[in-house]
């Protein structure tokens, strides 16, 4: 910053530093981010991250919601991993409705939460192959995400905002053969993770892009509040679904990747092998699903069937309950953390009874992420700032809420 | 093993590698498709253009019972009703704003007679937002062009509900 007013012409001199505004509608910036950069010369010497651009006060709404018309906007927080969002809220109310969901229901979630995952890093890695000049990798990425958008919308309806999970369940049983796609999905992934690699790992540009950039220490990752993959990149393995293993993780098998040297070549590393545990877990995830119901019979909290309501008058009465009142939360606080694909991702839920949460509190691993992006960057080339932008796997939606 | 290495990046092994991937994909079957001549398929349970449906002797189904405008978690649909000149309750007034509206699905879920549904259309773009505010009128000749392929859909996904 400078006091010269600006009606006065400054000359520029050689090496003097100045201030460069990057963003909000760089394409580099994911989204909204507006970032004012201090540089000397092309060297950063500080990044001030202003926020705030995409802010739709969803906690606020959501207290003026039932805990089902809550529910949409979580897919619209971290708009690559929507229902590992979604399976953020359903747990929070579930555990302040002290229920149990039916395993069917928790297979289903967990099976959706790794397909999310796997959608959210082929977002992250074509982005991040893009932003670094691999051109390819973005549309080969799409090309696999576009098979998981198929798995949603067959479940839910929507590519995108799928609104499937729900309190006390899933809003609908999986439909007839798509456990098979998803199968024969999980099958060949492997070898379209291998081609990817291929591309990049040994890359000269990539590594020269990449290898020493954005170097976070575990300390400074404990420090900073990083989770997810920034964190395990850092060499600590910490793993929510590990750790405090939510839903039947404790049934599956997989490995936790960790990096050595925490730049932004390990975390490219740990992400693209983070989803060949995940194909890992979907597997295990059909092989072992049971049938039954998938969701709660408790007619209070989830809607009873259409073909019942039609004809009892008792489930008529539910279902109206359902649609307009909602259910009834006991009074409580509540704090929820699930690990989805870019860290812990948590909701602080408090009740006070009734329909509708006294307070909900959203906790966004991007917003902790970015906090350090001054950290990462100083002394970083400006070409670097997109790099590190990048591997930090920022999402607007979420960091804004 | 370090002579290997320099010749290795010498003749750019790491750069030709990744020129074979992208060769070998110039001769892969293409994923992309001409869309407007083509589609992808949709599924059963596809949320796109609402419509109200009529039961098969041309009555409206819906009751005005306001659960779709209960449910809305966007505030988009408004409804007014009063009893109409036969005595059977219905709406005077049926507006979506299809710009609030965040394609939920919830309204459909909570239909009792199945009224309001979001039908397989997705081309629904237009010039003008306020043509994006469908009213009764609109919304029932949605349902009366849509109509087989909603009830397919529905009959499809009846299972599931």
């Amino acid at each position: 910053m400078t006091d010269t007013p600006n009606t006065v012409a400054r000359e520029v001199t050689i090496g003097e530093d100045f201030t460069l505004n990057f963003g909000p509608q760089h394409p580099a910036a994911h989204g909204v981010l507006r970032l004012v950069l201090e540089m000397e010369g092309e060297v950063i010497k500080r990044a001030d991250p202003h926020i705030g651009l995409l802010h739709r006060g969803t906690e606020k709404l959501l207290e003026t919601r039932s805990y089902v018309q809550g529910l949409p906007y979580f897919d619209r927080l971290d708009y690559v991993s929507m229902m590992c969002q979604e399976h953020v809220w359903c747990l929070a109310v579930e555990k302040l409705l002290n229920i149990e969901v039916p395993q069917r229901a928790q297979y289903i979630r967990v099976l959706f939460s790794e397909l999310t995952r796997v959608l959210n890093h082929l977002l992250w890695l074509g982005c991040h192959g893009l932003d670094l000049g691999a051109m390819s990798m973005f549309l080969y990425c799409f090309k696999d995400r576009e098979t998981i958008f198929d798995f949603y919308e067959a479940v839910s309806g929507a590519r995108m905002h799928a609104n499937y999970f729900r309190p006390g369940g899933v809003s609908r049983d999986l439909p007839e053969g798509l456990e098979a796609r998803i199968a024969a999905f999980a099958a060949e992934m492997p070898k379209n993770i291998d081609m990817l690699e291929e591309l990049l790992t040994n890359n000269r540009i990539w590594k020269q892009r990449t290898v020493g950039i954005g170097v976070v220490s575990p300390e400074e990752a404990y420090d900073w509040g990083m989770t997810g993959p920034m964190l395990r990149g850092s060499g600590i393995a910490w793993d929510l679904r590990k750790a405090q293993p939510y839903e039947v993780y404790d049934k599956m098998d997989f490995d936790i990747p960790v990096g050595k040297n925490g730049d932004s070549y390990d975390r490219y590393h740990v992400r693209v092998e983070e989803m060949r545990q995940s194909l890992r877990i979907i597997n295990q995830c059909l092989e072992q699903m049971p049938k039954g119901p998938v969701k709660v019979q408790n007619f209070k909290i989830s809607p009873p069937k259409r073909s019942e309501m039609k004809g009892s008058m008792e489930a008529l009465i539910h279902h109206f309950k359902y649609f307009t009142e909602g259910f009834h939360v006991p009074e409580g606080e509540v704090y929820v953390a699930v690990e989805a694909p870019k860290g812990e991702m948590g909701v602080y839920l408090v009740s006070k009874g009734g329909p509708r949460p006294y307070r909900a509190k959203i906790r966004a691993p991007g917003f902790a992420h970015l906090q350090s992006l001054d950290h990462m960057t100083r002394g970083h080339m400006l070409a670097d700032v997109v790099t590190i932008i990048s591997t930090q796997d920022i999402v607007f939606g979420e960091v804004d809420r | 093993m370090k002579l290997f290495d320099f010749l290795k990046g010498f003749m750019l092994a790491d750069m030709l590698r990744g020129h074979k991937v992208t060769l070998m994909n110039m001769f892969r079957r293409k994923v992309t498709i001409q869309y407007p001549e083509e589609m992808t398929p949709v599924s059963p349970r596809f949320r796109g253009e609402h419509a109200l449906r009529r039961y098969p002797n041309g009555e409206e189904r819906c009751i005005a019972c306001k659960l779709c405008e209960a449910i809305c978690p966007a505030k988009a649909i408004t409804i007014e009703a009063e009893p109409r000149k036969d005595g059977s309750r219905r709406t005077t007034r049926y507006d979506i704003d299809m710009v609030k509206c965040i394609y939920c699905g919830l309204c459909e879920e909570a239909c009792p007679v199945d009224a309001i549904v979001e039908g397989p259309n997705m081309e629904f773009a237009v010039d003008d937002r306020s043509k994006l505010i469908y009213t009764k009128d609109k919304l029932l000749e949605l349902g009366d062009k849509w109509e087989v392929s909603i009830a397919e859909r529905l009959r499809k996904d009846a299972q599931y509900r």
